[in-house]
């Protein structure tokens, strides 16, 4: 039998207090009618009206959305293909050069993903601003979406593929009507973690901008250099009430389809 | 019936895709870096030679350019004593930081894992979900945290501790509480999942054949928990290495660490060879622990099987 001792207790307190006290300061401190981070001058919303106000940062919010929205959704489908092949396809030619290619990216430093990027623009002679940035967190996020999904299709029963295509299925059917139905919740984990990538980078976006494409962490990073500001913790604060938003209806919505399947499979093995 | 040559061919196009995709924009990328590297820094866009174009140039004019690639910009790495101090303080810093998170971390995944079932995925996603707000946002977080008329010198003065601020913003010091906690998460995690798993009867063996609670866990719980420990060690240390936006907005002018020298030699200075050299010569230095990282995790999905 475990038993959570008081030392277990304590070094969880202190651990998450740890994780969350900062995040909270933050978003209390957006709250604050003076204008400074760390004095506390009463209540007042007035740095959400600024945010509002502020056509620079709405413009880079704009910005950061679309590239989130659209790197995302294709990393997820080249990373979703890149996980079959990897999960599926046993041994092909090049096997070896490909899972290092997929998984380089998860521990290369972002400086130097952002630098070869550039470089690779710089070479092609692409013109660099919003689209340039699309394509490099294209690439840098579809890893994650492999790693995610992969996992998924390795611990699930490829007896039930088999099935569909003795029964007929074209493994075209099979990947639409079975295997993407039982893989579907590590595929939109894997948007959204891709989507939360793209949203938050900084240093492969600056490598890869060009004028005109600036996005949010980059207007917040010049505006930080240049010091603290209420109105970026307001900015901040609604960043982080989204992404805990969407971060919790997601885990809502995967922990309704477990239960949904685990009582689908339970009244599969009771049928007679 | 599925014709199985066509299969075949969709299989290949299936594969085929991401990986033209990744080559063209990883691993090209990676060559051309190398290739200027060994160029020239030159005032000019772009800020290097030679330029090759091997649909104008001939032969000749190509084999010219060739040789004119020089070996300058690694010289410069090992005489230049800016860039060997920023990789040892970078090794430095990122270490140091890896063996306290892993006194941090270890208290955090233990009390997880030994917490009742029914919280621990809660407990999981209380852990990862600061991981998904904005790693800009957090690092930001810190500086009106540690800043001179910052919360933690008001409240330590209010306290009476102290009479005067003390400063930690712009130190290493700041550098290495933005590095523990923007990581924690990845350390937590692996030591958890390995944890968690662990065999209970394991430790009551060891306790009823008279090892203490403390000697029971030196000598099952932690061992066993290596694998789960190498993982989070390489997970904070890679990325730690390389890290700028840490050192950038927390450390100090005399905080020195290699992603943010690169930084400035590109955006600041404009030495794109320089740069690149800097890039590669950080590549060289983190191959052994992404091998070794890579080799572990391989064991690990073996042993699962």
């Amino acid at each position: 039998m475990k038993r959570l001792s008081l030392f277990n207790v304590v070094s969880l307190t202190i651990g998450f207090t740890f994780l969350y006290l900062p995040i909270v300061l933050l978003v209390i401190y957006s709250f604050n009618a003076g204008r400074s981070v760390a004095v506390w001058g009463g209540w007042s919303t007035k740095w959400y009206g600024s945010v509002f106000e502020n056509q620079q940062l709405l413009d880079a919010a704009w910005i950061t959305l679309k590239v989130g929205v659209l790197s995302a959704s294709v990393a997820t489908i080249l990373g979703t293909m890149a996980a079959i092949a990897l999960a599926r396809h046993g041994r092909f030619h090049g096997r070896t050069l490909f899972s290092a290619m997929v998984y380089a990216p998860l521990v290369m430093p972002e400086v130097i993903t952002g630098l070869s990027l550039l470089l690779l623009f710089v070479a092609l002679n692409m013109d660099r601003g919003f689209w340039t940035i699309v394509i490099s967190h294209i690439t840098f996020t579809m890893c994650f979406v492999a790693v995610v999904v992969q996992s998924r299709l390795s611990s699930f029963d490829r007896s039930i593929e088999e099935a569909a295509l003795d029964l007929g299925c074209t493994p075209f059917m099979t990947f639409f009507r079975i295997t993407l139905p039982i893989i579907l919740p590590a595929v939109i984990s894997a948007w959204m973690l891709a989507f939360t990538l793209s949203l938050d980078d900084l240093v492969i976006a600056s490598f890869t901008t060009g004028p005109g494409a600036t996005t949010l962490p980059m207007k917040i990073y010049s505006d930080v250099r240049l010091g603290v500001k209420p109105e970026i913790n307001a900015i901040c604060s609604l960043m982080v009430a989204v992404v805990t938003f969407a971060v919790v209806i997601a885990s809502v919505l995967t922990k309704h389809q477990e239960v949904e399947r685990e009582r689908a499979e339970r009244l599969a093995a009771n049928a007679p | 019936m599925a014709n199985p040559l066509q299969a075949q061919n969709r299989r290949w196009i299936l594969t085929a895709i991401p990986y033209l995709w990744m080559v063209i924009f990883f691993l090209v990328p990676f060559f051309i870096v190398l290739k200027i590297s060994f160029s020239n820094s030159e005032i000019a866009q772009p800020p290097y030679s030679p330029v090759f174009d091997f649909l104008t140039d001939g032969w000749d004019e190509s084999l010219d350019k060739l040789t004119s690639l020089t070996t300058d910009n690694y010289l410069r790495l090992i005489q230049d004593s800016i860039y060997s101090s920023s990789y040892l303080s970078s090794l430095w810093i990122a270490g140091s930081s890896t063996v306290m998170m892993l006194f941090i971390a270890y208290p955090i995944a233990y009390g997880m894992a030994r917490a009742p079932k029914s919280w621990r995925p809660t407990l999981v996603m209380m852990v990862i979900l600061p991981f998904w707000t904005s790693f800009l946002i957090r690092v930001y977080a810190w500086i009106a945290i540690l800043s001179e008329e910052g919360l933690l010198n008001s409240a330590l003065a209010w306290l009476g501790v102290i009479d005067e601020p003390i400063q930690i913003l712009s130190t290493n010091t700041a550098v290495y509480i933005g590095i523990l906690y923007s990581y924690l998460p990845f350390m937590v995690l692996p030591l958890y999942s390995n944890l968690e798993k662990m065999d209970d009867s394991l430790i009551e063996a060891a306790k009823d054949l008279g090892c203490t609670q403390i000697g029971a866990f030196w000598r099952v719980t932690f061992p066993l928990s290596l694998p789960g420990v190498i993982a989070g060690c390489f997970l904070v240390f890679i990325p730690a290495v390389g890290e700028f936006v840490i050192p950038d907005l927390l450390g100090g002018s005399d905080t020195i660490m290699i992603g943010k020298t690169m930084w400035e030699e590109f955006f600041n200075n404009r030495d794109w060879p320089a740069a690149s050299g800097v890039a590669i010569a950080l590549l060289i230095i983190l191959m052994i622990p992404i091998m070794i990282f890579q080799a572990n995790e391989a064991r690990q999905q073996e042993a699962g099987r």
